[in-house]
């Protein structure tokens, strides 16, 4: 499927989150972060255990509130202030704008159903009442996924984490969503395993444009997925830019250790 | 003037079984039932003289309504010394005064374990139903306060996703008794556990029914003219059980939902599930007005 081109010209960000903070008690998750991502583009976020990426992408999925902050989705007829919208509004809108990918398969997959049918209820959610129509769009957004069809009606108990992975994406898509939320979609596969799912992602960018934020602590997985990059550290965000620039010429002490770490 | 006047005499039990404000509870919780149709409202749940899961709840709110008044059917299996129909009808009418009666014409209030009765029900009859499990989102949410937000949202789609599931793994809707069912275009009920073929008698009906589940302290309504659809798909109908084409062995009665009989040499035998009915038939008396004619329900 094409996208039509302005997506990429258009000057806007898509998604803006600005000054949010979480603290659980004693521990601060967030500190005054700020992430924007642009139409079409791909955000990586790295950052050790514990430094907020988890936390932040499910202030982005709506899932919870923080203590403070701005969050705004650039589509019509979405107000502006996320955040301050109701419980109903807010489920009804991550239900029909945001797709997620959760590290752990058992977030986001409902284990004993078939794998078609956990991509069918996203479109059941959106109000789809048409047995062939569901069915149709679950093959297709699973075959997009690169899942083998021959085993659609599985359940992702019984799959692969590899495959499980697949159906959360398949499920993900399946509603075109405004943003792709990726949180280690490929931590705890094997390389070879990781290598393919990426090469699914990375195909699904180029094909669809999908704007496109993944949480990593693998800065391989960064590097070859994302344009900009952000490095958290204890909930603050320590250095952004250009994927290539942070890697090279990295500003942050931090980010320099975790560069050469890697290197 | 004395004492004696002013007071009643001492009693063992108050009138109904359970005490006035129990049943003042009942009452208001009944109607709020009503008036948000569907909405399962939790009340207190006070003891009978049976055991939970065998139909206090139909009980509770059985002997709210009645009064010395009132005609009283229960529908149930079996005639044993246990808990069945004769007993809890007993029971009802030693605590109330009531009548009783085996015919749902004769009937204002038909307390029910599973079915609908085949003749139509009228706006002066109350139909009472023994619930099990009144959370028709269990299956698909076992957190409960995860569910009460669901249906806060009338985000349903889970239990389309149910349907989904049989369809996929069995060619057709499995689901008989407790066919889940939208009321009144809000809140997704289920009519447990009636087969599939008495829910469409649910639909705009003339009569009131209160479903009320005892060991789970819920209780929801159907008001007369209500709108009760079950859940499907566009493109697959909803389907009554086919029954349109057996026949009673005992009364020769067609086209109303049948009680299958294993029989030794590995058939079946049929009898129609609402026996009054059949003795009726039997017995060569015209039936009320029916809900099915010819097994094709006509409202
Ligand atoms: N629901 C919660 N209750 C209490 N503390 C929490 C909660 N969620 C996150 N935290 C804390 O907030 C901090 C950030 O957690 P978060 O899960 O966002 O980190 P992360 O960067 O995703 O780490 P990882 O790489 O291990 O997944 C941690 O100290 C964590 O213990
Ligand atoms: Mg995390």
């Amino acid at each position: 499927m094409e996208r039509a081109a302005p997506r990429l010209v258009r000057a806007q960000p898509l998604l803006r989150m600005a000054d949010v903070s979480k603290r659980y008690g004693d521990v601060v998750a967030l500190e005054h972060v700020s992430a924007e991502v642009y139409p079409g583009e791909v955000l990586g976020i790295v950052g050790e255990s514990g430094s907020g990426k988890s936390t932040l992408l499910r202030m982005m999925n709506l899932e919870e509130l923080p203590d403070e902050g701005r969050y705004s989705l650039d589509l019509p007829g979405v107000p502006e202030h996320l955040f301050a919208m109701d419980g109903y509004a807010r489920r009804m809108l991550r239900a029909r704008h945001i797709g997620i990918v959760y590290q752990n398969p058992h977030l986001g997959l409902l284990m004993k159903n078939s794998s078609s049918g956990n991509v069918a209820e996203r479109l059941l959610v959106a109000g789809e009442r048409r047995f062939s129509v569901l069915r149709e769009k679950a093959k297709q957004s699973l075959e997009a996924s690169e899942f083998p069809l021959e085993r659609m009606d599985a359940p992702p108990i019984e799959l692969s984490g590899g495959m499980q992975q697949r159906v959360q994406l398949a499920k993900a898509i399946a509603l075109e969503p405004a943003v792709l939320l990726l949180d280690e979609p490929t931590t705890g596969l094997d390389v070879s395993v990781q290598a393919l799912v990426l090469d699914t992602l990375k195909r699904l960018q180029r094909e669809r444009r999908i704007t496109m934020v993944i949480v990593s602590h693998d800065l391989g997985v960064i590097r070859t997925m994302a344009d900009r990059v952000m490095v958290m550290r204890r909930g603050r965000v320590v250095e952004a830019g250009l994927v290539d620039q942070v890697f090279q010429d990295p500003q942050a002490a931090y980010t320099q250790a975790l560069v050469h770490a890697k290197l | 003037m004395s004492l004696d006047t002013l007071t009643r005499p001492w009693k063992a039990f108050s009138y109904g079984f359970l005490d006035a404000s129990a049943k003042r509870e009942m009452r208001r919780k009944i109607l709020k039932a009503i008036a948000v149709p569907g909405c399962q409202m939790p009340y207190a749940s006070r003891e009978v003289p049976i055991a939970r899961g065998w139909g206090t709840g139909g009980l509770q709110a059985t002997l709210t309504l009645v009064n010395p008044g009132s005609v009283v059917k229960v529908i149930d299996q079996g005639a044993d010394d246990s808990v069945n129909a004769a007993s809890i009808r007993r029971f009802i009418a030693r605590v109330s005064g009531a009548a009783t009666t085996l015919d749902t014409v004769q009937a204002t209030i038909i307390q029910s374990r599973h079915r609908v009765p085949e003749e139509k029900l009228r706006a002066d009859q109350v139909l009472v139903l023994q619930v099990p499990n009144p959370e028709p989102l269990r299956p698909v949410e076992p957190n409960m306060s995860v569910a009460r937000q669901m249906h806060a949202d009338a985000d349903y789609g889970r239990m389309w996703l149910q349907l989904y599931e049989q369809i996929v793994r069995s060619g057709r809707v499995m689901q008989g008794a407790s066919y889940p069912s939208l009321v009144n275009g809000r809140h997704v009920m289920t009519p447990s556990p009636i087969p599939r073929w008495d829910v469409p008698k649910l639909n705009m009906a003339k009569h009131l029914t209160i479903l009320s589940a005892g060991r789970e302290k819920r209780l929801f309504a159907v008001p007369p003219f209500t709108r009760v659809e079950p859940l499907v798909f566009d493109d697959v109908p909803y389907r009554v059980e086919d029954h349109a084409g057996l026949t009673c062995h005992r009364s020769g009665a067609r086209g109303v939902f049948m009680n299958e009989i294993p029989q030794e040499d590995g058939t079946s035998l049929h009898e129609v599930s609402d026996s009054q009915l059949g003795v009726k038939l039997l017995n060569g008396e015209a039936p009320g007005e029916m809900w099915y004619r010819d097994g094709v329900f006509r409202p």
